[in-house]
């Protein structure tokens, strides 16, 4: 591993990172939101090679009955890394880590909402971590706080998070896994955007005064970034609808003159078939009327006269 | 993505007051709308001096107020409102209704219903058992009680008021309870052009929760069809007219197998002779 450690560049002069990435630049960021049936908000965010899943059920009631909050609803947030998530099997059973970032996220979530106005339950919030690359926790209040606005939750802001680090004495924006392990200190934000109000910071390992400085100056605006991508993932979700119905009006205005003309033309050959109906019963009638005019005058050449008529309808037919 | 930045001096009085975001324009949570004095509606909330959107919703305008329509939501209680839910238990003087919200919906015996109760002689399981469906009115509900329901009729008014009671046969679907206004439409427009056209009977509640009671099961599922159409398209406009023209659509549809059944017979028909 020494060895590996010296091999792997975290950064080169020029501030090009072991991945081709500047030092302000952020990984690809994408979001999907409403992507579960049973939730009542949820989002999948892919940062990265992060794959983060964020269900948010609520307000609904809480139980146990001792653990309401008489004045507030009680944000119950749990962070969870699937057994599959890392190189390295996760044993499923909730580690140390990961009861903190429940507590962490939640809390940060708080100010962004308005408990206020649902006293006596409870908002739940299921983060799941599928695939981690580092920088898992911005990148989970980032998705948690699209799935509670997803479900309709009132919320002062969005919540955006980014992270920086410190790989040999560089200030760089949204670490990934190797840049987590190998470099010199890690310290992720969360951030209201519009409220221009941090609701989480944490770091791990060295920063110098400037260097905090530095970070923060350029995390706020990686966090402004973040979240207009947030808002046009939420805002995509319904415009998508608006497309869709759009088209479908547009198609059905260019589809109706044509629906209307073969329409027409059935109904056009059903009259015809119904005219040439009429006609033939009309012929039958005028020859019934005639047998019995015929029949009245001779009554004893019934029978040939008979076979004639039947013979003659027969080639009516026909024809 | 910039935000939209047509400011739009609002013309009402001599205050200049700027309207960031046009009427009927989708906003999300932190979303600043207008700056100035404004009255506030629902989920807009003051920051400073601006108004804020607290949902993802569409922005409604009115002179000099401002409120945003949630485009998803939990159901909240309102005095008054007309709910359907479903019991959930029953003990000796109460029942517990689940009614699509955060808090669920209380009915006692001695407030609740029209005629009087003894509780030595009647049992509360005869009237609402568990799992049946009813039809509610909300009769008291704060921030420190849960809401109480009410099957009483309130006939104090002189107008006839809607059925209140069990809920027999039918189906039951959610929608989110904040497309309610969208489905009912304008002085029940909506309501009345799903009505008039599947025969069906239907009750609306403000939950979310609708019922409906066709004659067959091609028309409950037309409702059904609709009721899903405009809970997906409710944050659209000319929504009335496009469920109107669905439903003549599968009307027809509905219709026209049979004729063409008839049809074929008539040509085997001819064919023959």
């Amino acid at each position: 591993m020494a060895k590996n450690k010296e091999e792997t560049v975290l950064i080169t002069k020029d501030g090009i990172r072991h991945d081709g990435r500047k030092r302000e630049d952020l990984r690809e960021i994408s979001f999907e939101v409403g992507v579960l049936d049973r939730a009542d908000g949820s989002c999948l965010i892919e940062w990265g090679r992060n794959k983060i899943l964020a269900a948010v059920y609520g307000p609904r009631e809480l139980h146990p009955k001792h653990m309401q909050m008489p004045s507030q609803a009680y944000i119950r947030c749990e962070y969870r890394m699937a057994t599959f998530s890392v190189p390295d099997r996760k044993r499923p059973a909730p580690n140390r880590r990961e009861k903190e970032i429940s507590k962490l996220l939640g809390e940060a979530l708080d100010p962004a909402l308005f408990t206020y106005l649902y006293p006596r339950s409870v908002i739940d919030v299921f983060i799941e971590v599928l695939q981690a690359d580092g920088g898992t926790r911005c990148a989970a209040i980032t998705a948690a706080s699209l799935a509670l606005a997803d479900a309709g939750i009132p919320m002062r802001d969005l919540v955006s998070g980014v992270a920086a680090g410190n790989l040999s004495g560089k200030v760089v924006l949204d670490l990934d896994d190797i840049e987590d392990k190998e470099g010199e200190g890690d310290l992720p934000i969360a951030y209201l955007p519009n409220l221009e109000k941090v609701v989480l910071l944490q770091s791990d390992g060295i920063f110098t005064p400037d260097q905090y400085k530095e970070a923060l100056d350029m995390l706020v605006p990686a966090c402004k970034k973040v979240y207009q991508l947030q808002r046009k993932a939420i805002t995509d979700k319904y415009s998508q609808i608006n497309d869709a119905v759009q088209k479908d009006i547009d198609a059905e205005a260019k589809a109706k003159p044509a629906k209307d003309k073969k329409k027409a033309d059935e109904s056009k050959a059903k009259d015809d078939k119904k005219d040439k109906k009429k006609a033939d019963d009309g012929k039958k009638s005028k020859a019934d009327k005639e047998d019995k005019k015929k029949k009245g005058l001779k009554k004893p050449s019934k029978k040939k006269d008979d076979k004639k008529q039947a013979s003659k309808e027969k080639e009516a037919k026909k024809d | 993505m910039n935000k939209i930045t047509i400011i739009n001096y609002s013309m009402y009085g001599e205050k200049k007051m700027p309207i960031l975001i046009q009427d009927r324009s989708m906003v999300t949570p932190g979303e600043v709308i207008a700056e100035g004095d404004f009255s506030i509606g629902s989920h807009v909330y003051r920051r400073e001096k601006k108004i804020v959107s607290q949902v993802i919703g569409l922005v409604t305008i009115k002179e000099n107020f401002v409120s945003v329509v949630p485009l998803k939501g939990k159901y909240l209680p309102r005095v008054g409102d007309l709910v359907i839910g479903k019991v959930t238990d029953v003990s000796l003087s109460t029942w517990i209704v689940d009614i699509a919200s955060p808090y669920h919906g209380v009915m006692r015996t001695s407030i609740s219903l029209a005629r009087r109760f003894d509780p030595i002689k009647d049992q509360t399981r005869k009237i609402f058992d568990v799992g049946e469906v009813i039809v509610a009115k909300v009769f008291s509900f704060d921030r420190t009680r849960d809401p109480m329901l009410t099957v009483r009729p309130d006939n104090r008014g002189g107008g006839n008021s809607p059925y209140l009671g069990k809920l027999v046969g039918g189906r039951v679907i959610d929608v989110s309870p904040s497309k309610i206004p969208r489905l009912i439409g304008r002085r029940g427009s909506m309501i009345s052009t799903i009505k008039h056209f599947t025969n069906c009977k239907m009750i609306v509640g403000q939950n979310g929760r609708v019922w409906f009671k066709g004659n067959n099961f091609e028309d409950e599922l037309l409702v059904l069809r609709a009721i899903e159409k405009i809970d997906r398209e409710a944050h659209t406009t000319g929504l009335t007219d496009r469920i109107k023209e669905f439903l003549e659509e599968a009307k027809k549809q509905m219709t026209s197998p049979s004729k063409e059944k008839k049809s074929d017979k008539e040509k085997r028909s001819e064919k023959k002779s």
